[in-house]
């Protein structure tokens, strides 16, 4: 059953998506586009799933556990450090460049784009690498706070 | 600036929006994970033992949703991509998009529908970085090069 949920999930997520105009680049950067001919549709996708997402995320908070008896994955990271904003930032410079940002592309690959495929290689070589050169750099360290 | 109204769709990308929300919500209440596409891939690169399966089966619906969309979503709603990059470009995108997320612990759907829904100040200070970058970028790529 969890894994039928889990599913739909994923559907849902991807059909929201695909209505939403997430999935094309076009539009994606055309809202990225405020000094040129702007499409702010896109605000609208946030808005939405914004709206829904407190209503959910509130119906949690004032649960115990997950309907399935697991616990509620609760993100333990509170702070805004460095690491948060420079990814942030580095992130949004794909996302312009490209228009895709991870959700879709994988949804756009899915469908039978060839670029979407391209990019998602590169997206998934880039989060391999990343966690390869970290792992790297943080065994010499001794890190006090970082290291879990 | 000038506003784009013939492309305007606000009532689909609302629905679209809302539908989002509704899938991070089922995820978070049925099986107390967030929806966070990086989260969930990174989960699966390498696969771990006893941590996989909710993932695989997300992601298995969503590579699903082009096919049902097909018969479910209205005609007017479906975008026919426009991808501008070249493939080099794609490649370079693609890999800042990778690295980035991974360093900034999430993407659009994790800080920008999750956290924003959560109050999550952390995620609020990354939206709004990625957010700075996505209009700083286009605008140096359509209005300056």
């Amino acid at each position: 059953m969890q894994r039928v949920i889990e599913f739909f999930a994923g559907l849902i997520f991807g059909l929201g998506l695909l209505l939403s105009g997430m999935t094309d680049p076009g539009k994606v950067q055309a809202f990225l586009d405020l000094a040129g001919h702007w499409d702010p549709s896109l605000a609208f996708v946030m808005g939405g799933g914004v709206l829904v997402g407190v209503l959910g995320f509130g119906i949690a908070k004032r649960k115990n556990k997950s309907l399935s008896g697991q616990v509620f994955h609760w993100p333990e990271l509170r702070h805004v450090d460095r690491t948060l904003v420079l990814g942030s930032l580095i992130f949004g410079i794909g996302w312009g460049l490209a228009g895709f940002c991870p959700g879709p592309a994988l949804v756009s690959m899915a469908s039978g784009e060839a670029k979407a495929f391209v990019f998602v290689l590169a997206m998934l070589s880039g989060i391999v690498c990343f966690d390869r050169i970290t792992l790297r750099a943080q065994e010499p360290l001794a890190c006090a706070k970082n290291c879990p | 600036m000038t506003i784009d109204w013939l492309n305007f769709t606000p009532w689909t990308s609302l629905a679209g929006g809302l539908l989002l929300g509704v899938a991070a919500s089922l995820l978070f209440i049925y099986s107390g994970r967030i929806l966070g596409i990086i989260g969930i891939l990174e989960g699966v690169l390498p696969p771990k033992l006893g941590d996989t399966a909710w993932r695989f089966s997300f992601l298995l619906g969503l590579m699903l949703s082009p096919w049902v969309g097909q018969w479910l979503l209205p005609a007017d709603g479906m975008h026919a991509p426009q991808i501008d990059a070249s493939w080099p470009m794609l490649v370079v995108a693609g890999l800042l998009v990778g690295v980035g997320t991974r360093w900034g612990a999430g993407c659009t759907s994790g800080h920008g529908i999750c956290g924003l829904s959560r109050l999550s100040l952390r995620s609020l200070i990354a939206t709004l970085s990625f957010m700075a970058t996505g209009f700083v970028t286009v605008f140096v790529i359509r209005h300056v090069i």
